[in-house]
């Protein structure tokens, strides 16, 4: 960072329009001789000016702080060394080693998965669905619709967890009366307990989550799949193609890009997901409900041992990473990154 | 968004009849699917309008028998209200403010300019947001603790406004990409200075990105629930999510005002998007009409 790049640090500056000489060729290709208009000097150093206030930001609140789980994961960090009394010692890998050799850590990390795969496949499957749907229907249908999917999606994670929590309550919950309605089991259904077999929960949990993102999904998708060009569809099915044929070769190749991204999102977002099953277990989750992000929690803020949450956060960001990467390729491949 | 489109309403009349049948089932499937979507949102309201001896019944109805509002008076009284809005507000309104003006500026700089480390940092961008926000908040908690900044606000406007930068800077990025640079030059031929054109041309039409984005971040901000539990133990700061917890107890949840409590929450998030979603019809329509 060079001094004039500091400067500007604080609220946005009046960006000068004289050309700044700085000893900076950023690209490394002097503007020798006068290359078309395109390539103008004074860009040399606005760009890191505007750049600037993002760097420091994500520099203070995630890079510092991955370095810092990267150390502390090397350490043994507990309450004492937390409050400032005694050294922090140095353990090399036995944080990992432990981690690694504890099948209830295996246990987690299946349990995430599988979570994560079924939230997802569930999202994006129907998500695209209502999509394609919306297409299909009437003005005043699309506009009920989407007014239902924004009410859906506005409502606040912890409110739409309470609401799941009451709808699933063994007691007054309506899902139980429903059920027992439905089936007439009276005896089977009212005052059933769905969070006593963590497989019922996690499909309560499930709903919660598939419900939850289905909004985002389908209104990304829906735009994506209005770029589609018509003619190009009315062409190919006038050449004869099926309305499956038209989706497999004019549609899906358009709205690829828009899919992948999402369903990235998803997966990063259901893997991590944590205020939903905390709400739904009232805020004292059980060990058979902890996936990965609930179980570092657990690790460094109850049994205060933040070099062991703190490995296990970064175990997590070292499987996600492969998803990250994934990621970034197909966004250079379409030219996101150019 | 979907008012203004336009490639259904046209060619209507020409339909041939078999379409028309399919269109009334796609119509009717997709009534249900916004009934199945809008259904807890129902409930919420519902629920809060109850009176107190229908939320504990064992035989729950999908329609109340009368309407009251003892559940939102038991829910206005109940401690830190006031303080909860306070604190959502300032640190959401900060977060997504802060947030805008620095996505917005590395937009400009990742969409018009090219120069060395632009691809770096926006692979940074996009790498950063994978990471799980639960890997973060261990380290972010020793941090603000050692610098002072638990029960403080602006570690959390720090920790909101920096988790949807990334999000926003690639999102504005991409309405930035589709202005025409020739806009900001001839605006600039014609006298303006460059921060001129930028106010008078770029703005304007960077307006519906920048609603979009700020949904996101608002909605982000609003809702964030686990550094605000952990970065704020002082009850008399809690946001709004976290002060929902207080409605459940060791003797049990009441749910009548959490439903209450939970649908005020909600509102502000609502008309936001109301507001807010025209422009962006606007913002995505304008987008598909350039292809």
């Amino acid at each position: 960072m060079t001094a004039a790049d500091t400067k500007a640090a604080g609220p946005p500056v009046p960006v000068p329009r004289v050309p700044e000489k700085t000893g900076i060729s950023p690209s490394g290709q002097e503007a020798d001789g006068p290359r078309p208009k395109k390539r103008r000097k004074k860009g040399e150093l606005l760009p890191y000016l505007l750049i600037l206030p993002a760097i420091l930001a994500i520099a203070a609140v995630y890079v510092y702080p991955l370095i810092k789980t990267v150390i502390m994961s090397f350490q043994d960090l507990g309450r004492a060394a937390l409050w400032g009394n005694g050294e922090t010692p140095w353990v090399g890998f036995e944080q990992f080693t432990n981690i690694l050799g504890d099948p209830e850590f295996w246990a987690v990390v299946g349990r995430t998965v599988v979570f994560m795969t079924i939230c997802v496949v569930l999202t994006m499957g129907i998500g695209l669905l209502i999509a394609l749907m919306m297409l299909k229907v009437s003005t005043w249908v699309r506009l009920v619709l989407t007014v239902a999917l924004i009410a859906a999606w506005s409502m606040p994670l912890m409110v739409a967890a309470s609401v799941f929590r009451w709808l699933s309550d063994s007691d007054y919950g309506l899902i139980n009366t429903l059920l027992a309605d439905i089936t007439g089991n009276e005896d089977r259904w009212l005052g059933h307990n769905w969070f006593l077999d963590p497989w019922q929960g996690f499909g309560i949990i499930t709903l919660l989550v598939v419900w939850g993102a289905i909004p985002f999904v389908v209104i990304t998708m829906y735009a994506a799949l209005t770029q589609v060009p018509k003619e190009l569809e009315e062409a190919a099915s006038l050449d004869g193609a099926t309305a499956y044929g038209v989706y497999r070769y004019v549609t899906w190749p358009v709205i690829k890009p828009v899919f992948t991204m999402v369903a990235t999102l998803s997966v990063i977002w259901d893997f991590n997901v944590f205020g939903q099953i905390w709400l739904l277990r009232g805020n004292k989750p059980e060990p058979e409900y902890e996936t990965l992000g609930l179980y570092s929690f657990s690790k460094a803020f109850e049994s205060t041992s933040f070099s062991q949450g703190s490995a296990i956060a970064l175990i997590t960001v070292l499987m996600l990473s492969g998803v990250a990467v994934y990621y970034l390729r197909q966004l250079i491949k379409t030219g996101e990154v150019e | 968004m979907s008012a203004s489109t336009p490639t259904t309403n046209a060619p209507a009349q020409v339909l041939r009849p078999d379409r028309k049948r399919n269109r009334l089932g796609y119509n009717i499937l997709a009534l249900v699917t916004a009934g199945l979507m809008a259904f807890p949102v129902y409930w919420l309201i519902v629920s809060s309008l109850r009176p107190n001896h229908e939320i504990r019944s064992y035989d729950q109805t999908l329609w109340p028998s009368s309407l009251t509002f003892d559940n939102f008076a038991r829910a206005v009284k109940q401690d830190n209200f006031a303080t909860a809005i306070q604190s959502s507000l300032i640190v959401s309104v900060t977060a997504v403010l802060g947030g805008m003006i620095i996505a917005t500026l590395a937009a400009l700089a990742i969409g018009r300019f090219r120069f060395f480390g632009r691809k770096a940092l926006m692979m940074v961008m996009i790498l950063v947001q994978m990471l799980p926000p639960t890997a973060m908040l261990i380290p972010i908690y020793l941090q603000l603790n050692a610098l002072g900044g638990i029960d403080e606000y602006w570690g959390l406007i720090v920790v909101y406004l920096v988790s949807t930068l990334p999000f926003a800077t690639i999102m504005i990025r991409g309405f930035v990409i589709n202005i025409p640079v020739e806009l900001e030059e001839s605006a600039m031929v014609d006298g303006c200075t460059r921060m001129g054109a930028f106010r008078r041309v770029i703005f304007p039409l960077l307006a519906p990105g920048l609603a979009a984005a700020s949904i996101f971040a608002l909605v982000n901000a609003w809702n964030e629930y686990l550094f605000a539990y952990i970065l704020i133990n002082d009850n008399s700061k809690y946001t709004l999510n976290v002060w929902l917890m207080t409605f459940t107890t060791e003797r049990g949840t009441d749910y009548g005002a959490l439903m209450a409590a939970s649908t005020l929450i909600s509102i502000p998030v609502v008309i936001f998007f109301m507001i807010i979603q025209g422009k962006m019809a606007t913002g995505l329509t304008s987008g598909a009409v350039k292809g």
